[in-house]
């Protein structure tokens, strides 16, 4: 008998189907990667695992948790075997702590809840399991708090409250999707590492197929609701059958088509840039300290270029973005667009900003709610001194609108009505729509499934030749940069470590840092080299 | 000492904001027309009497010599004669005093008491009848005015029942508990739409906090929805509630002159409410930065206690 069985499980919440006959196994010791884009229905398979189903969730089927039927068993008896007997791990460890509670109370928890020992011991095994999840006690007291750790800290606390008292089935549900590359590849190490030391069974949720390849036994793929293709892992890479899977693939290693049309002269220019953020005083009359985010960053982004600018959260590349758009002064050094710089005086140069666009990373969050697609996008033509009015004004909204694949009738519709992937059209529109001459695209693919991640880049591409632009890649996700930029430079703790062609720096990186950060991108198998 | 030092931060603060408030009422009662002098002797007063008295009350001397002199006599305690009633100001706040502060904490006790639970128990049953029955309610209680509420009491509780005096002090020297019944029905009339806002704001807070994401994660480590709404989120819910009541308590120390008025309790608001009628500024003046002192030390407790609840803040302030 396996350690879970799920046969024909049907989930629907409110009356609308979520799941449909969904069958899988996980045997003891097995790590089986579950793969869906958004809507898949992956995350509602473990939660109907762990039977914490949403408000309206109703679940069909069976789930067999070593012996236990989970559907049938009530809430009571459920609570006993969460935490004990199947552990969770989600996707956002910036929020999935409780911020007024101590981190070794947290994980002592799921110890007092469960057994009864004293407090002590309870927080005598805590601190083993946050050792085991590699957070030592030196630098890791357990009277730290969520907010003093950082995201792959945090991350490494949940394991610990899931893992303490070793239970048999682990879900981790797109346990790395929020942090960065190198941060990543140790979580995943960490988890290979308890699965094989506990044999425990590992249920690992994911988009990014890379991800599962590099460690999963065994791979179930999953398209609305339904699994599509499932099989041993490598193995299965070499004959997926299910166009799905196929075009999955295809599409989280896409590269889309261009024509290179670089010009020589540089669009925009940094020279020895530095931006300074004053730290609190410690004291009163204290000196003021000051935090250096940005440290000497100079180069240029030649006409027509698609250039790439990688790091990791913290190193500066968010605050460089601000200060290109003129957003903030600089301390130091200058920034110019087309010879003229971008903050004069005391603000921002208008003659200078309506040339660059900027398109972020959260389709949800970057847009206002209650206002309509037409005042969206038409919102940067305050930029122009004279901005069109009345038919010349519809004429570039619907032209801005077509181009980026969307309908002149969607100028009356609200942000919600649309999916992430449409909602990032808009924001490219939005950023179109004063026909600029360089468009910062920060991390604006990386929250979008590796199908809709395809067709933007596309677009992407095509919009450039059409139009002329140069882009700014700023990611830290290194296979786009790879697929996409012509250069590319490397930035860690506010300095550029490395610049160069872009197939130079991934064949042949000269800086330590780089290396690292290679090497930690997961690979699909036959693409490694 | 982390803690110490945000202590020593709003301590700070609290007293800037004093001497800014002090100065401000200062000022405001400076300039509000009509001479006490003249008010006291009425209309027919010779200027050199009027000389004498002014003499008399300080009202002559500059502008930076009254302010100190008032700030002075305030730090020792004396807040002056009153220029109707001609016995020390703090003498008439010490005797009001006695019956506010008790009458604002009584209301305060019973809202809190009330809206906790009434709040939790909401939340913990959206959408049920509960949840709907504490809505409606609450959305009655801050509805109806205080006073006709207070009237109602009166007359269904110290009229017809006979549980209660339809008004009036007994005073301290008459024991605790009869002092204490004569300010229940004022309380419970204050209370009521303080408890009914205070239960909405508990009920709304927990809810956010219970949609976030620890909570899920404390549900995966196998508590059950009431341990996790008793261990993670009800903490966590508390910061807007904090807030609320402070200013509640502010309000109550000093707007309780409508239910004052309908129990003829001799308040501090009903002392201002006099004074301000009879051009009396020193009670005024006195009387108004008292209340202010009020407001910035509850503010002050809270922000202790935001710090208490949240270690967040502890570093952030």
């Amino acid at each position: 008998m396996s350690l879970l069985e799920i046969t024909g499980l049907n989930m629907e919440i409110h009356g609308t189907p979520v799941l449909r006959d969904v069958s899988l196994c996980i045997e003891a010791g097995q790590i089986v990667g579950i793969i869906g884009e958004s809507g898949s229905g992956k995350s509602m398979t473990a939660f109907s695992v762990m039977q914490l189903l949403p408000e309206g969730g109703q679940a069909r089927g069976t789930v067999r948790l070593s012996g236990h039927d989970m559907l049938a068993l009530p809430e009571e008896a459920l609570c006993k075997l969460r935490g004990n007997e199947v552990g969770m791990v989600f996707q956002e460890p910036m929020t999935a702590l409780n911020p007024i509670q101590q981190i070794g109370a947290q994980v002592a928890e799921t110890i007092l809840i469960h057994e009864s020992v004293s407090r002590s011991e309870a927080f005598t095994r805590a601190r083993e399991a946050l050792n085991r999840c590699e957070l030592p006690e030196d630098k890791f007291p357990m009277s730290r708090y969520p907010h003093e750790l950082s995201g792959g800290q945090r991350q490494r606390v949940v394991i610990a409250m899931a893992i303490a008292l070793q239970p048999k089935l682990l879900i981790a549900d797109e346990p790395t999707t929020a942090l960065d590359v190198t941060t990543q590849a140790e979580v995943l190490r960490l988890l290979k590492r308890l699965t094989a030391e506990d044999g425990m069974g590992l249920m690992l949720i994911t988009h990014d197929l890379a991800v599962v390849a590099d460690m999963a036994d065994h791979i179930v793929i999953m398209r609305a609701g339904e699994v599509v293709e499932s099989g041993p892992c490598p193995a299965l890479f070499d004959r997926m059958q299910h166009p799905y899977s196929r075009a999955l693939l295809a599409a989280s290693d896409h590269q889309p088509d261009r024509q290179e049309h670089v010009l020589k002269e540089p669009l925009l220019s940094l020279q020895n840039v530095v931006r300074d953020y004053a730290l609190p005083r410690s004291k009163l009359f204290a000196k003021q300290g000051y935090f250096r985010a940005v440290n000497g960053v100079s180069f240029n982004v030649r006409r027509g270029e698609n250039l790439g600018l990688v790091g990791e959260s913290g190193c500066g590349k968010s605050t460089l973005t601000r200060a290109i758009l003129g957003l903030e002064q600089v301390q130091g050094g200058s920034i110019t667009l087309d010879g003229e710089a971008v903050f004069s005086g005391k603000q921002p140069n208008r003659a200078v900003r309506r040339k660059m666009q900027v398109v972020f990373q959260d389709p949800y969050g970057s847009f206002n709610p209650r206002w309509t697609v037409r005042r969206l996008v038409c919102e940067p033509f305050h930029l122009l001194d004279t901005p069109p009015q009345g038919d010349a004004r519809e004429a570039a909204l619907s032209q801005a609108l077509e181009s980026v694949g969307l309908a002149t009738e969607d100028a009356d519709k609200y942000i919600h009505e649309f999916s992430g992937g449409q909602r990032q059209r808009i924001a490219i529109a939005r950023a179109l729509i004063i026909k600029p001459e360089l468009i910062i695209l920060d991390e604006a693919v990386s929250a979008l499934d590796v199908s809709i991640r395809a067709q933007i880049l596309d677009l992407l591409a095509d919009l450039g030749a059409r139009f002329g632009l140069t882009y700014l890649f700023i990611s830290h996700d290194l296979s786009v940069v790879r697929n996409v930029c012509d250069r590319c430079l490397v930035m860690q703790a506010g300095e550029i470590v490395e610049r160069g062609l872009t197939a130079d720096i991934f064949e042949r990186p000269q800086h330590e840092y780089t290396k690292q950060l290679i090497a930690a991108v997961p690979q699909l198998p036959g693409k490694a080299e | 000492m982390p803690v110490l030092r945000f202590v020593l931060k709003r301590l700070a603060s609290l007293v800037l904001s004093l001497a800014v408030a002090s100065v401000v009422i200062f000022l405001f009662v400076e300039v509000v027309p009509g001479d006490p002098a003249a008010y006291m002797l009425g209309m027919n007063a010779q200027e050199d009497t009027l000389n004498a008295l002014r003499e008399e009350l300080g009202l002559n001397g500059s502008l930076m010599q009254r302010y100190l002199s008032w700030v002075a006599g305030m730090l020792q305690g004396d807040f002056g004669t009153s220029y109707t009633y001609r016995t020390p100001v703090s003498e008439m706040i010490g005797e009001r005093m006695w019956i506010s502060l008790p009458l604002a904490i009584y209301a305060l006790t019973l809202s809190t008491a009330i809206a906790f639970p009434a709040g939790i128990w909401a939340a913990s049953k959206r959408g049920s009848v509960a949840d709907v029955s504490v809505m409606g309610l609450t959305q009655l209680g801050v509805a109806i005015p205080n006073f006709w509420f207070a009237m109602l009491m009166v007359l269904v509780f110290a009229i017809n029942l006979r549980w209660f005096s339809a008004g009036g002090f007994a005073g301290w020297d008459a024991g605790f508990l009869p002092a204490m019944k004569s300010l229940t029905l004022p309380a419970v009339a204050l209370a009521l739409p303080q408890a009914s806002i205070l239960a909405r704001v508990m009920r709304s807070s927990l809810l956010d906090t219970l949609g976030e994401d620890y909570i899920r994660t404390a549900r995966a480590k196998g508590l059950s929805r009431r341990q996790a709404l008793w261990r993670h989120a009800l903490r966590n819910a508390l910061i807007p509630v904090l807030t609320i009541i402070g200013l509640q308590f502010s309000f109550l120390m000093a707007g309780a002159i409508i239910i004052e008025n309908v129990f003829f309790l001799p308040g501090l608001g009903r002392m201002v409410f006099q004074s301000i009628s009879a051009r009396d500024l020193i009670v005024v003046e006195s009387v108004v930065m008292l209340l202010v002192f009020a407001v910035i030390l509850v503010n002050f407790l809270v922000d202790i206690a935001y710090a208490m609840v949240d270690p967040r803040l502890r570093v952030r302030a």
